[in-house]
């Protein structure tokens, strides 16, 4: 057993994993083309799958910031033997936010026509709904009085406004958490754990009662006749539990690799821990949304499971539930499933997956309706995003001067852990 | 004949205590049991303590709670009082899940609390024993079971050796709180 640490160790980043993330990527741009060569719907469910990735890229970031700032406010020790992995998401998030305001612009700025209601319109590919000129227009022909009632908040000022004074938080405290721990190694001491706390503090409350407006903002207004207060909940359970799998992922695939040896089972224990119940939690969500339409059967909640509901998303629609609940219960509930590496490994692939495909259900029936696929441009997108994220993350982890904050205040704590 | 049922060692610090403990198994002596004012990591390894079967009991409460209470319902809004409720149909699942999460939550946390009491002794109104007052204060107790261990003057040296403050022979198993 090895009993000697050097905590002077770095990341390199070299060899299979930046081959295949810069392969992935270039996979990805071949869907994205071929999705508009194709013309048509192909263009349409292009659009969709580029938000679906972009916003699970800017998720899966955000989860890395939140997971630094609750283990910073909870004073936990566990996690500082590898909190430069989160660190390195959060790093990440600035370009996240970027890619999902390109998105959102082009899907927001061009237009298709199509036929509604026997009527020809001409309604952007991204947020129809509410984007479309002359919804909130009296007198127009397209108007509608529901959106006309929620124009203060569907608009495209504010939509940019939100965009960018929200990520750009959330990129502040990500960055400015991760430069903390790096100050921290070269100068000791407890003043920038005491910063990182304060930090964390006010990054909680701004991200409590902002997240949901984002996911009401980016997702939820893809039907803007429809809502739903849980929504937000349900966005953050789920960005949550998948921003868990792919730490406990890149843990696993990097103490694989031989880097992190001073983490033990005990580490992924407790991230097991995390996932299990954060899954419930999202399962709990899931179900307080679906249950209180399902009971109040009021049509205008009720037609987002209508749609649901219809035979080309129903299958998935209990996939999703198969993967996200039953899969993460039946696979790590005891206590010893939780001490398996590959159980582990496993049971996060499949959350990712399934979480993706909880996105999916959230975004498609809004936009691409029933002309849903499955194909080139799901896979190849996703293959794209998943390469991008994996390059820019390993990137910044290989930037950082070890792999350890050498000198955090629970280190100690976090290379004793023991459950 | 020694009335000595059970040799205790009596430590103030634990790093002693776990020297304590390796002194006895290197001389191959049983222990039966260690207390310790603070849980002290890696010491159910040290002494071979099995994994608590606690998670398989709440495991057993839960089924419980989540049978008994799928009966009533199912018995009353079912079978005796069907109700018209949104013309949704009588049997219908959403209904049913809420209660049953509930009550699977309930019958987990109070079976536990009880089959905890029930392995420790330690039931509401009854005076708790232990073995050392001093064991759920500042001390950390070795507990040696005195019959067939012998000779009793070898154990107190090796708890000596290994930096024991005080070495009791005790002929009563528990003190009581009373």
């Amino acid at each position: 057993m090895k009993t000697h640490n050097s905590f002077e160790e770095r990341f390199e980043f070299n060899g299979t994993a930046k081959t295949l993330s810069l392969v992935f990527i270039v996979i990805g741009v071949l869907a994205i083309a071929l999705g508009f060569i194709f013309g048509g719907e192909h263009v349409q469910r292009t659009y969709s799958n580029l938000l679906l990735m972009s916003y699970y890229f800017v998720c899966v970031c955000t989860a890395g910031v939140f997971f630094c700032a609750y283990q910073y406010v909870a004073q936990a020790g566990w996690s500082a033997a590898f909190i430069r992995i989160p660190q390195a998401f959060a790093k990440v998030l600035p370009i996240a936010s970027l890619i999902l305001i390109v998105i959102v612009t082009f899907g927001l700025f061009t237009t298709h026509k199509v036929v509604e209601h026997g009527k020809e319109e001409v309604v952007p590919y991204l947020y129809a709904h509410w984007a479309t000129h002359g919804l909130t227009i009296p007198g127009s022909e397209n108007f509608d009085p529901i959106i006309f009632g929620k124009k203060a908040f569907l608009n495209i000022p504010f939509f940019y406004g939100m965009l960018v004074v929200l990520l750009g938080a959330y990129s502040y405290f990500g960055w400015a958490l991760a430069k903390c721990s790096e100050n921290e190694d070269s100068v000791g001491g407890m003043s920038n754990y005491d910063k990182s706390f304060k930090l964390s503090c006010i990054f909680l409350v701004i991200f409590g009662f902002t997240f949901p407006i984002f996911a009401f903002g980016v997702i939820m207004s893809l039907e803007a006749h429809w809502f739903s207060t849980m929504f937000g909940w349900y966005n953050l359970a789920a960005m949550h539990v998948s921003g868990l799998a792919i730490i406990a992922l890149v843990m696993i695939y990097l103490q694989k690799k031989g880097y992190f040896t001073w983490l033990h089972i005990d580490h992924l224990h407790s991230m097991g821990k995390l996932i299990f119940g954060f899954s419930i939690f999202w399962t709990y969500v899931w179900f307080a949304q679906f249950f209180l339409t399902w009971y109040a059967n009021i049509p205008e909640e009720s037609v987002y499971f209508y749609i649901r509901w219809e035979p080309q998303y129903k299958f998935w629609f209990w996939l999703n539930i198969a993967m996200n609940f039953l899969a993460p219960l039946l696979m790590l509930m005891s206590r010893d499933a939780k001490r398996v590496t590959n159980r582990m490994m496993w049971t996060c692939i499949i959350l990712i997956a399934g979480h993706w495909l909880d996105y999916y259900i959230m975004i498609m029936p809004g936009t691409v309706k029933e002309h849903r696929g499955f194909g080139v441009e799901e896979i190849g997108i996703f293959l794209g995003f998943a390469g991008l994220f994996t390059y820019l993350m390993l990137n910044t982890l290989s930037k950082f001067n070890s792999l350890v904050p050498k000198k955090h205040p629970f280190l100690e704590e976090s290379l004793h852990h023991h459950i | 004949m020694s009335k000595t049922k059970f040799i205790l060692g009596c430590f103030d610090d634990p790093d002693n205590m776990m020297q304590g403990i390796d002194n006895l198994q290197k001389n191959s002596i049983p222990i039966y049991d260690v207390y310790t004012p603070m849980p002290i990591h890696g010491i159910e390894d040290k002494m071979g303590v099995k994994d608590s079967r606690l998670g398989y009991a709440a495991f057993c409460f839960g089924c419980l709670g989540a049978s008994v209470i799928f009966s009533i319902l199912f018995y009353t809004l079912v079978l005796d009082w069907p109700l018209n409720v949104g013309g949704k149909p009588s049997f219908s699942i959403p209904n049913f899940v809420p209660f049953t999460f509930e009550w699977t939550i309930l019958f987990t946390a109070f079976g536990m609390t009880i089959t905890y009491f029930a392995s420790t002794h330690l039931f509401p109104g009854r005076a708790p024993r232990v073995m050392d007052l001093r064991a759920t204060d500042d001390r950390f107790i070795i507990a040696v079971d005195a019959k067939g261990n012998v000779p009793h003057e070898d154990i107190t040296n090796l708890l000596k050796q290994a930096g024991a403050v005080e070495v009791k022979h005790n002929e009563r198993k528990y003190v009581s709180y009373e």
